[in-house]
């Protein structure tokens, strides 16, 4: 069908309002105002507003904020809690052991960073980039890449108004093509549009395959007393374990807020292990139960995390086009921390292009100055240190990993001379439900446990009723027909938001998608044995509607 | 013919609001705000009104604080040929906000004003019928079909009964309700224009406004919760329950 | 002491259910109850309203403008009776009409109204719900006359005991003729709407077709003259169309009686109807979440609960 649609030009298009994103129109931004020449850029976002997709822990490095935002503080950016105290345990079910902090890998010591809600953070540097004059457009999701001779040269956003058959309804509306000279992606881990790139450009050859968890949050209001601002909580060990492998955090901000989650390795391999209600029971911990009770749960969210590391990591650009932040997979998984790489990264590619064009090229190059720029940076430095991480705890499991973790940071200050390698993927890790050990979780109690619907219900999702479902499955028979014999189809426990299950009707079995609920983790396009599921973007606007997470 | 659209910006109907502990009131700090669905409704029809060529200006208009320019930069998105600030920070209650939409009306010399039936914050449901009253002009409330003629309108109205239809005379009020129309989407290209329309700043004061007599908010809290009721055996049990209740 | 009129809202000579309720919220303010009725011919109406518990007198402004209720004409009428009789509160019923009506009313008054009362805590003090009931206010009118519209969920109607005096009374308030009445549609299927029905019967996923749907819900709907629902989960799974859902994305609805057959309970279905005043659950679960808020709860198998509670009742 063919359609008269509009059409924009830019500098730069940025896909993706997070911190890769926004850092990156920023520097853009800056570098021409300092070379007193203009260039346009426009950020597009699939959420209804900048930070309504954002969800991190966080424990924030402000070293890449420093260097975009010098003066940060002066202009209230929402830095306002210091890392007072690390606490870092091994969980057994009723017990803890809490390491000294002697013997905590330096990755682990978080003094001089700030615990923060990301989603704040990125509003703020949503407003700094307007003040540039960056247009941030809200509420349209880019959905096709715009490949012209084999050059990116820019995206298309996605028609709304089509209902769930296809058809187009009274409100149907074209999605504009922005185009670029440059076209950033930064959708985040797994980015849908990234995950197109990087299989037609093939930019992950000779890489590692890339590794994700799932990460799954919560934000407390907790009494008084039970408050200590600056307290920053990490845990191994309970309820997961060597072949099911994670962590956990608790951080305590400002405003008596606590923020609570647990991770879960997405290479684990019971296929009965359910990431949300592992999180639930999690709070149960002794330990971990006294920061909350008595308290109110204000938010829940989940989203997927890349922790491939430097090995994993594709290649960065491409013509026309470049991969920054969690699209290409920046994220230190050792700190566990994404949030100062990704801005870095989206600073450094912000660099390259602003030489680029403001020496008056016409893009849809492939920004080698992006990738000379990443290779001598303080990024690189980083990832390179940290680049066993992930894999000597997939080998060697917590305890070793961790000891091998410490002894490279501390022992060896990063320079190893082994590198570790994890070769197999994250959806090839279960094991058959037949041989698999079923997990009985507790039931819900209501105060400090809840269940998954209630649970999406505080994160303030919506998508349009009427509109296709954006789960889109390669072959609708798999569900059922094998992955539910082989793996007892895992969907309905690895999604953190109801939106699989497997119905009984009429004494035959049918799988249903609730795309309503879907809160955009992308574990679903991860984790499925089959690969069937392919996540796309849902009509702009939809989705979580997080506050502050 | 010109018309006036009056629109609010509330907390966005999809975000899960949380009660302040302290009984303060609802926390609505860094939570999504959006125009009050209601309006957008009003928004809607006034622009469907120009395609069928009855109305030849829109106008929009809000009376709030700084941020509510956005509100107004959505409602020129959606059409609006220019908008009025009337600035106001903090709490503006509806008998306040209806002498400054009479004032903005009057000086505006519009035909028709358009506004949602009520706000899906305080859920008051005054404004519009407090607007015609101030200006002794007809009302015609909770509208789900609006047809305009030179002299007079045509309105039907959801009313408890079912459908009531008033013939009304210009200028008029009139407050949508939500089976009138489905707002069309916002195209980034008007969103992207919306930023060159003039918007105009004025104050209550210049209005010639003096804030009226207010309710004062003692507490707010969250609404009981049920509790669990009784568990029957039996339908026999169930059918005397209901009766005993006169439910049935 | 308190001086109250409550304008009571009549059509096609019956009384609104609903004024009595409002005589309830007027007798827990305190003090001299009037009510008033505008009509072309009053009659028996007025009777009726006479034998509202408490009420003192009731006040019959006929005039033939009066014949249907618009707010335009109504408004000077009722401010001038304001004048006259000095009243110190003026209370609607939270109708479509005392909706249209009373702020109208305020505004002519110069007096900020409040909106959908639900309790009254003082004669100046009330609580009303703001954000659809997701958070409840208590509020305090200023000095000067109090207006309102009186939430009818929320207060029971007083008994027919009562016998107030009757008095005609002529009021020479001039009235508009911009605003003219053209005709009303009454709801047009047997079935009353699902936004606005007093009944509700609402079916989810357990009912597992369209035809059981048709089979078990609707007869026993019809036995009530009932409005129908259902979950979302119901919606999704293709039984039913899409505006019969209630909940938090569906239709968000307060009806007298809402009897949810084979659906758990989910917290966004809840939503739908936290405001229903009594609600009989129907589940063969026994966990389902849906118990922890019914009024009745009824543990057994829905296909043979529900035909036998159509033909019971």
């Amino acid at each position: 069908m063919s359609v008269e649609r509009d059409v924009m030009e830019y500098d730069v298009v940025v896909v993706g309002a997070g911190p890769a994103g926004l850092a990156a129109a920023i520097r853009l931004k800056q570098k021409a105002e300092r070379a007193g020449q203009a260039l346009s850029v426009c950020v597009v976002e699939k959420g209804s507003e900048v930070g309504a997709h954002i969800l991190s822990g966080a424990v924030f490095e402000p070293r890449a904020l420093a260097e975009l935002i010098p003066d940060w503080k002066e202009k209230g950016a929402p830095l306002i809690t210091e890392v007072l105290r690390d606490e870092v345990y091994f969980f057994g079910e009723k017990r803890a052991f809490r390491m000294p902090n002697a013997f905590v890998p330096k990755t682990m010591h978080n003094r001089g960073n700030y615990i923060i809600s990301l989603g704040k953070l990125v509003r703020w540097l949503g407003s700094q980039a307007e003040a540039l004059g960056v247009e941030i457009y809200p509420g349209f999701a880019a959905q096709e890449v715009v490949i012209e001779d084999g050059v990116v040269r820019g995206v298309q956003i996605g028609d709304m108004g089509i209902a769930r058959d296809g058809h187009h309804k009274d409100s149907y509306t074209p999605g504009m093509q922005l185009r670029a000279k440059y076209t950033f992606f930064a959708e985040g881990c797994r980015g849908h549009l990234g995950k197109r790139l990087i299989a037609h450009y093939r930019l992950d050859e000779g890489r590692d395959p890339q590794h994700y968890a799932i990460g799954l949050k919560e934000l407390w209001r907790v009494p008084q007393p039970q408050h200590q601002p600056g307290l920053v909580l990490h845990g191994a060990g309970w309820p997961l374990d060597k072949d099911n492998p994670g962590g956990s955090f608790l951080y305590h901000l400002e405003d008596q807020q606590v923020a609570v989650g647990l991770i879960v390795d997405l290479s684990y391999s019971n296929p009965y292990l359910s990431p949300f209600d592992e999180f639930q029971r999690f709070k149960l911990h002794p330990v971990i139960r006294k920061h909350l009770e008595g308290g109110e749960r204000l938010a829940y969210g989940a989203r997927a995390i890349v922790k491939g590391g430097l090995h994993a990591l594709p290649k960065l650009a491409f013509p026309g086009g470049v991969l920054i932040g969690d699209d290409a997979g920046t994220l230190n998984f050792s700190k566990i921390k994404g949030s100062h790489t990704a801005m870095k990264s989206g600073m450094l590619a912000a660099e390259a292009a602003a030489e680029a064009l403001l020496a008056g090229g016409a893009g849809g190059d492939e920004l080698a100055g992006y990738t000379e720029k990443f290779k001598a940076s303080w990024l690189y430095d980083e990832l390179y240190r940290s680049r066993n991480f992930g894999a000597a705890l997939h080998k060697f499991g917590p305890v070793l990993g961790g000891a091998l973790t410490y002894l490279e940071e501390n022992w060896l200050k990063g320079r190893a001379p082994w590198t570790l390698r994890d070769r197999r993927r994250d959806h090839e890790c279960l094991q058959p439900a037949a041989r698999a050990r079923k997990i009985q979780y507790p039931k819900p109690d209501g105060k400090l446990t809840f269940d998954k619907l209630s649970s999406v219900f505080l994160s303030s999702t919506n998508h349009e009723e009427d509109q296709p479902v954006h789960l889109v499955l390669a072959d609708p028979s798999i569900p059922i027909e094998k992955n539910l014999p082989l793996y007892d189809e895992p969907a309905q426990r690895y999604c953190p938001a109801g939106v699989y299950e497997v119905v009984d009707e009429d004494g035959s079995k049918r799988f249903q998608i609730n795309a309503q609920n879907c809160v955009h983790c992308k574990t679903c396009d991860i984790k499925d044995p089959a690969q069937n599921i392919t996540w796309i973007a849902p009509e702009g606007g939809g989705g979580p509607n997080y506050a502050a997470m | 013919m010109k018309v006036l659209v009056s629109v609010k910006r509330v907390v966005d109907y999809n975000v899960r609001i949380q009660v302040k502990p302290d009984g303060s009131g609802v926390m609505t700090e860094g939570v999504k705000m959006s125009m009050n669905p209601f309006d957008e409704i009003a928004m809607e029809e006034a622009v469907r009104l120009r395609e069928k060529g009855k109305v030849t200006e829109i106008v929009a208009v809000t009376v709030g604080g700084a941020k509510c320019e956005e509100t107004l930069r959505t409602a020129l998105a959606f059409g609006a040929d220019r908008a009025v600030h009337v600035k106001e920070e903090g709490e503006v209650q509806p008998l306040t906000v209806a002498k400054a939409l009479a004032a903005v009306f009057k000086k505006e010399d519009a035909r028709l004003f358009l506004l949602g039936k009520q706000a899906i914050d305080d859920d008051a449901n005054q404004t519009g019928q407090m607007v015609a009253g101030l200006l002794e002009l007809p009302q015609a409330t909770f509208a789900s079909r609006i047809e305009l003629d030179g002299t007079g309108a045509k309105v039907t109205r959801e009313v408890d009964a079912g459908l009531e239809t008033l013939e009304v005379d210009l200028p008029a009020v009139v407050t949508t309700d939500l089976r009138l129309n489905e707002p069309r989407y916002l195209k980034l290209p008007d969103i992207m224009k919306a930023k060159k329309k003039p918007i105009e700043a004025v104050t209550l004061a210049e209005l010639g406004v003096t804030p009226g007599a207010a309710l004062k908010t003692l507490k707010t809290v969250p609404p009981p919760k049920r509790s669990k009721g009784v568990m029957l055996k039996t339908v026999d049990e169930l059918v005397s329950a209901l009766k005993a209740k006169g439910l049935v | 002491m308190s001086k109250i009129l409550v304008i009571g809202e009549q059509a096609e000579g019956k009384l609104n259910a609903g004024v009595a309720k409002v005589v309830a919220a007027a007798q827990a303010i305190g003090g001299e109850v009037h009510l008033a009725l505008f009509g072309k011919e009053l009659g028996a109406v007025a009777e009726g309203a006479a034998r509202l518990h408490g009420v003192a007198k009731v006040l019959k402004v006929e005039r033939p403008e009066n014949e249907r209720a618009l707010a335009a004409v109504l408004a000077p009428q009722i401010v001038e009776l304001v004048k006259q009789g000095g009243y110190t509160h003026l209370l609607f019923p939270g109708t479509t009409f005392g909706k249209d009506l009373a702020p109208r009313v305020a505004a002519k008054l110069d007096v900020q109204q409040v909106s959908d009362i639900m309790a009254v805590h003082g004669p100046n003090t009330f609580e009303r719900p703001i954000y659809a009931g997701n958070a409840i206010c208590t509020v305090e009118a200023p000095e000067g006359i109090v207006v309102a519209t009186v939430r009818l969920a929320s207060f029971s109607a007083v008994a027919a005991d009562g016998s107030a005096s009757i008095e005609t009374v002529a009021v020479n308030a001039a009235v508009p003729t911009h605003t003219r009445y053209v005709g009303l549609e009454s709801h047009k299927s047997e079935r009353p709407d699902l936004q606005s029905a007093a009944r509700v019967v609402s079916g989810g996923r357990a009912l597992a077709s369209s035809e059981n749907f048709k089979k078990y819900i609707e007869p026993l709907a019809d036995k009530l003259g009932a409005g129908i629902g259902a979950s979302r989960a119901a919606v999704d799974s293709g039984y039913v169309p899409n505006d019969w859902q209630v909940g938090q994305t569906g239709k968000i609805i307060a009806p007298e009686l809402y009897i949810a057959i084979g659906i758990s309970g989910a917290i966004q279905h809840l939503a739908g109807i936290k405001d229903a005043k009594t609600i009989v659950a129907i589940n063969k679960d026994a966990e389902a979440p849906i118990f922890e808020v019914a009024d009745y709860g009824l543990v057994g198998d829905l296909f043979q609960i529900v035909p036998e509670l159509t033909a019971k009742l």
